[in-house]
C-alpha cells in the first residue's frame, strides 16, 4: 500500500488530467467552443431528445422496387426486339406478359430464337460474387422466352436503389440548411434521418417522403371522355388521376404512356413566382437533350395539351399555345411559396429509384428539449452533491478521498464519451446517475472493509492495504455482470436503450479506475508521508 | 470528528430465522405481479403497440382529462389513452394505429397534431412520435430479448466465477426482481416503452452487484470457517456486508431520488421503477438470496481452498490467488 510507483503516480495523474482537458469544451457556450482550435472541438453530443430534433425511419417500398424493376425490363425487351438497324433487324414477338415475379414472351420466328436471346444476355449483367447474373433467361416451350430476376440480382438492385436513396435524400435534407443532419442506411430497405433543432417535422416529412419521379405526357385528345369514364382507353393510353386539389374539377386525365421528357433530363429547378397571376410556380430548366425533344413535340403539337405528372399524378395540363423553345417551363398547381420550394428541392436533387415511407418518428421540440436539460442537469448536480455529502458525515477523511474520485469519474466520462463523440440522451442522464451510484458502491465496499479490518484488531496499513485488495475482487465481479448487461443492451437495443448502455459502459470503466486506482493513490500518499497509528473511519 | 454509522458495529441480527416467511412472502408477491400483468396487462406505449403519442402543454389551466378525452376523439383516430404527465399541465395523449398501409402511420401522426391543436388553440405539443406496426414488433422483440439475454448471461458468469448453487440462485433473484418490477407497471399502469425496457436492465444489473457482494463473503466465510453450520455461516455472511448493503443502499435511494424529484418528467417513469429496484433490491440482497442456497445445500465442500485446512477462528488463511474454484 505505501509503495505507490512513481510511474503510476505519473501516469494516473496524467489520464486525469487529460479527463479534465477533454471535457472542458462540452461545458463551454457555443460559441467559445467555436473559436477553439479544430482538435480541441470534441465535444457530447446531445441527443434528439436533449437538443429538441426530429428522428425519422423511412422504410423503402420493395415490393414498389420490383414492380419498377419489371417495367424497365419489359421496356428493355421492346427496346431490344426492335432492333438498331431499322425495321428489317426487328425480331417479331408477341403474348408479352409481365406476371409478378416474371416477363414472358413468344419469338413468332422459331429461326430468330437464340439471335433474342443473345440480345436480353447483353441486356442483363453479373450480379453478386456468385457468378450469377440479374436475371435469368430461359426458352419453355420452344418459342417462348421467360426471364425470371434472380435473387443476387434483386439483392443489388435493392442495395443500389437503397444508396441512390440515401444520397438524394442527403441533398434535399442539406438544401433545407438544417444543422448537421444525420442520415445513415439501416439494415436492408431503411434509412435513419436525424435532424437536430428542427422546428417543423412535416414540412421535413413532406420533403423527404415524395418520389419526385416528373414526367411530361402528351394527353390522348382522341380519348372519348365517357368511354375514359367507364375505363375504357384506347391503346398505348392511360387514366391517370389528379393531384389533391388540381384540375379543376376534373377527376383524371387520359395520358399517352410513352413519357417526352422526364425528371433525369432537368438541369434546375427552382421556386419563383408566375408573372401573370403571381402565384407561387417551379421554374424548371432541362438538359440539351431534354430543350431538343420539348422544342420538337411542341412545335409539332401547337393546339393540343400536354400533361405534368408528379408521381403518377396531374398537376397541371395546359394547352400548347406556340412550340416551347429554350428548355425551359414553368409547373403551376395549387402551391404555396413552402410546397413550390420543396417541390423545386425534390426535383432538383432527383427522383427517388424507391417509394420511402415513414415508419417511425421522434419529434421534440427544442424548448422541451432544452427544459429537460436544465432539469437533467440540476437533478444531476443535485444528486451528487448529496451523495458526496453523505460520503463525508460517513467516511471522513476516506469520504473525501471517494468524493475526489467520484467528480473525476464525471469528468473522465464527459470527456471519453466527447473523444468518441458519442451522444448522450435522456435515459443517459439516468445512466450517469447510475454509475455515480456504482462509483460509491465501490468506495462503501472499501471502506467498509477497512473498517472491519480496523475492528478486527488490524494494523492501520495492513487494514488499508487488505480494505482495498478483497474489496477489489467483488467490486471486479459486480462490475463484469454490469458490463455484460450493458454490452447485451447494446448490441439488441435499440434507440433510448442504446444511449443509455453506452453511458453505463464508459461509467462503469472510470468508476472502477477512480474508485479503486485513484483513491488508492491519494491514500497510499497520505499514509506515506503522515504515518498515522489510527484512523478515522 | 465523529463518524456517522448507519449500522452499529457488530450487529448480529439472525435473518434467516425469517427465511420461511421471506421465501413464502416473495413467492406471493411473484404470483401476484404475475396475476396482475395477467389481468391488468401492461400500459404499453406507443414504442411497442404502434399509434402515435403526443405530449401537450397547456399554457393556461389546463381543461379536465374528460373534456380532452372527447375532443380528441372527435378527431377520427379512435378512443385516446390520455395521462397526465409530471407537472400539473402536461399531458401525453396516444391514440392506436390505424388499419391500412405504412404511409397510414405518417399521415395519423399529423391528424393528431393538427387536431389538437384545432381543439386547444393555447396548447403547446411539445414532442410527437409515431410508431407504425411493424417497427413496434421489432422494438418488442429486440426489447425482449436484451433482457432476456442479459438475465441469461450474468447467471451463466456467476456459475463460471462461484458455483452452480450461487447461479440459480442469481438466476431465481433476477426472476424475482423482474416480476416485482412488471408487477409495478402493472399496478400503476406506469407507461411501457424502450425507456422502461432499459430501467428494468439496470435493475437486473443492480441486483446482481448486490448479490455478488453478499455471495462473494459467502465463499469466503465458507472457506475460513470450515466447519460453521451453513445458517449461522449464512446470517455471519449478510451481517457482515449489511452496513455495505444499506449505505449503497441509501446512496441510490438519494441519487434517485433527486432525480425524480428535480429531474426531466420525461424520465419519471424510468426513475420510479430504478428506485423501486432499489428497495427489492435491499430487501432482496438480505432475505430473498440466501435461503435458496440452503435448500441447495451450499456447505464448506464446496469451495475447498487450495492451501492447508482452515482453522476455525479469526485466523485468517493467507492467499495470494483470488480463490475462485473455476
Amino acid at each position: 500500500m505505501l509503495d505507490f510507483p512513481r510511474w503510476k503516480t505519473i501516469g494516473i495523474s496524467i489520464i486525469l488530467l487529460l479527463g479534465i482537458l477533454f471535457s472542458i469544451p462540452s461545458f463551454v457556450p457555443e460559441k467559445t467552443f467555436n473559436s477553439l482550435p479544430s482538435i480541441a472541438q470534441t465535444k457530447v453530443n446531445l441527443g434528439l431528445d436533449l437538443a429538441g430534433g426530429s428522428h425519422l425511419l423511412l422504410e423503402a417500398d420493395i415490393a414498389d422496387l420490383r414492380k419498377t424493376q419489371l417495367a424497365n425490363m419489359e421496356k428493355t425487351v421492346r427496346a431490344a426486339m426492335r432492333g438498331e438497324r431499322g425495321p428489317d433487324d426487328d425480331i417479331g414477338i408477341g403474348e408479352l406478359r409481365v406476371a409478378s415475379n416474371q416477363i414472358s414472351f413468344l419469338v413468332r420466328d422459331q429461326t430468330q430464337l437464340d439471335e433474342a436471346r443473345d440480345r436480353l444476355f447483353n441486356e442483363t449483367q453479373g450480379a453478386g460474387l456468385t457468378g450469377q447474373r440479374d436475371w435469368n433467361i430461359n426458352i419453355v416451350d420452344v418459342t417462348r422466352i421467360v426471364l425470371t430476376p434472380t435473387n443476387a440480382g434483386q439483392t443489388q438492385a435493392i442495395a443500389h436503389a437503397m444508396d441512390t436513396a440515401r444520397d438524394i435524400i442527403d441533398r434535399r435534407v442539406n438544401a433545407l440548411g438544417t444543422r448537421e443532419p444525420t442520415i445513415i442506411r439501416q439494415g436492408n430497405d431503411r434509412i435513419v434521418v436525424q435532424v437536430p433543432g428542427l422546428q417543423d417535422p412535416a414540412a421535413l416529412k413532406e420533403l423527404i417522403g415524395k418520389t419526385a419521379r416528373l414526367e411530361f405526357r402528351m394527353v390522348d385528345a382522341n380519348a372519348d371522355p365517357n368511354e375514359a369514364a367507364a375505363g375504357r382507353v384506347p391503346v398505348g393510353s392511360e387514366i391517370v388521376p389528379y393531384a389533391e386539389g388540381e384540375g379543376n374539377g376534373a377527376a383524371f386525365e387520359v395520358l399517352r404512356r410513352q413519357v417526352m421528357i422526364s425528371g433525369e433530363q432537368l438541369i434546375d429547378a427552382k421556386q419563383s413566382y408566375d408573372p401573370q397571376s403571381n402565384q407561387p410556380v417551379v421554374s424548371i430548366r432541362f438538359d440539351s437533350g431534354g430543350s431538343n425533344t420539348f422544342a420538337k413535340v411542341t412545335a409539332q403539337s401547337v393546339g393540343k395539351r400536354f400533361a405534368m405528372v408528379l408521381d403518377g399524378k396531374v398537376l397541371s395540363a395546359p394547352s400548347i399555345n406556340e412550340p416551347i423553345l429554350g428548355g425551359s417551363a414553368q409547373i403551376s398547381g395549387s402551391f404555396s411559396v413552402a410546397s413550390a420550394n420543396a417541390l423545386a428541392i425534390s426535383l432538383r436533387s432527383g427522383a427517388l429509384p424507391v417509394k420511402m415511407a415513414v415508419v417511425e418518428e421522434r419529434t421534440v421540440t427544442p424548448e422541451l428539449g432544452a427544459d429537460s436539460i436544465r432539469k437533467g442537469a440540476i437533478a444531476g448536480i443535485i444528486a451528487t452533491i448529496s451523495v458526496l455529502t453523505l460520503m463525508l458525515v460517513v467516511y471522513g477523511r476516506f469520504g473525501v478521498y471517494a468524493c475526489i474520485g467520484l467528480v473525476f469519474n464525471v469528468f473522465l466520462i464527459i470527456a471519453i464519451m466527447a473523444a468518441f463523440n458519442a451522444t448522450l440522451t435522456l435515459p443517459g442522464i439516468a445512466g450517469f446517475v447510475l454509475t455515480i451510484g456504482a462509483a460509491v458502491d465501490a468506495n462503501v465496499l472499501i471502506n467498509e472493509r477497512i473498517r472491519e479490518e480496523l475492528a478486527r484488531g488490524r494494523k492501520v496499513f495492513q487494514a488499508v492495504e487488505l480494505g482495498y485488495s478483497e474489496a477489489s475482487r467483488a467490486i471486479f465481479d459486480a462490475n463484469v455482470t454490469n458490463v455484460i448487461a450493458a454490452s447485451l443492451m447494446f448490441w439488441f437495443g435499440s434507440g433510448p436503450i442504446k444511449g443509455f448502455a453506452v453511458v453505463l459502459t464508459i461509467g462503469i470503466v472510470t468508476s472502477v479506475f477512480t474508485a479503486v486506482t485513484v483513491t488508492r493513490m491519494f491514500v497510499a500518499h497520505w499514509l506515506r508521508t503522515k504515518r498515522p497509528t489510527s484512523i478515522n473511519i | 470528528m465523529r463518524l456517522l454509522k448507519l449500522v452499529p458495529d457488530n450487529t448480529n441480527i439472525d435473518f434467516l430465522r425469517w427465511r420461511k416467511l421471506a421465501s413464502f412472502m416473495s413467492f406471493f408477491l411473484v404470483a401476484v405481479s404475475i396475476a396482475l400483468v395477467a389481468v391488468k396487462g401492461l400500459n404499453f406505449g406507443v414504442d411497442f403497440v404502434g399509434g402515435q403519442s403526443v405530449r401537450v402543454e397547456f399554457t393556461q389551466e389546463m381543461p379536465p382529462i374528460d373534456e380532452i378525452r372527447e375532443k380528441v376523439g372527435h378527431i377520427g383516430l379512435g378512443e385516446a389513452t390520455i395521462q397526465q404527465f409530471g407537472s400539473d399541465k402536461a399531458v401525453s395523449i396516444r391514440t392506436a394505429l390505424p388499419e391500412g398501409d405504412k404511409t397510414v402511420a405518417e399521415r395519423a401522426g399529423q391528424q393528431l397534431v393538427a387536431g389538437i391543436q384545432k381543439a386547444f388553440p393555447t396548447a403547446k405539443t411539445g414532442s410527437v412520435e409515431t410508431v407504425s406496426g411493424k417497427v413496434s414488433e421489432e422494438l418488442i422483440r429486440t426489447g425482449a430479448l436484451s433482457l432476456g439475454l442479459a438475465i441469461i448471461g450474468i447467471s451463466i458468469y456467476i456459475w463460471i466465477r462461484f458455483e452452480w448453487q450461487f447461479g440459480v440462485g442469481a438466476l431465481g433473484r433476477l426472476f424475482h426482481e423482474v416480476s416485482l418490477t412488471f408487477g409495478l407497471f402493472a399496478v400503476t399502469q406506469m407507461q411501457f416503452d424502450l425507456n422502461s425496457v432499459a430501467a428494468l436492465l439496470t435493475i437486473v444489473g443492480y441486483s446482481l452487484n448486490d448479490t455478488i457482494v453478499v455471495y462473494d463473503r459467502i465463499r469466503e466465510n465458507l472457506k475460513k470457517y470450515r466447519k460453521m453450520e451453513i445458517i449461522p455461516l449464512l446470517n455471519l455472511s449478510i451481517n457482515e456486508t449489511l452496513s455495505r448493503t444499506v449505505m449503497t443502499t441509501v446512496a441510490m435511494v438519494l441519487a434517485l431520488g433527486m432525480l425524480l424529484i428535480f429531474g426531466p418528467d420525461v424520465i419519471f417513469g424510468f426513475t420510479a421503477a430504478m428506485l423501486f429496484g432499489v428497495f427489492i433490491g435491499g430487501y432482496s440482497s438480505v432475505l430473498m438470496s440466501t435461503p435458496v442456497l440452503v435448500w441447495l445445500k451450499v456447505g464448506p465442500g464446496s469451495f475447498v481452498p487450495r492451501t492447508s485446512a482452515g482453522i476455525e477462528g479469526g485466523e485468517r488463511i493467507e492467499r495470494k490467488d483470488d480463490g475462485a474454484v473455476v
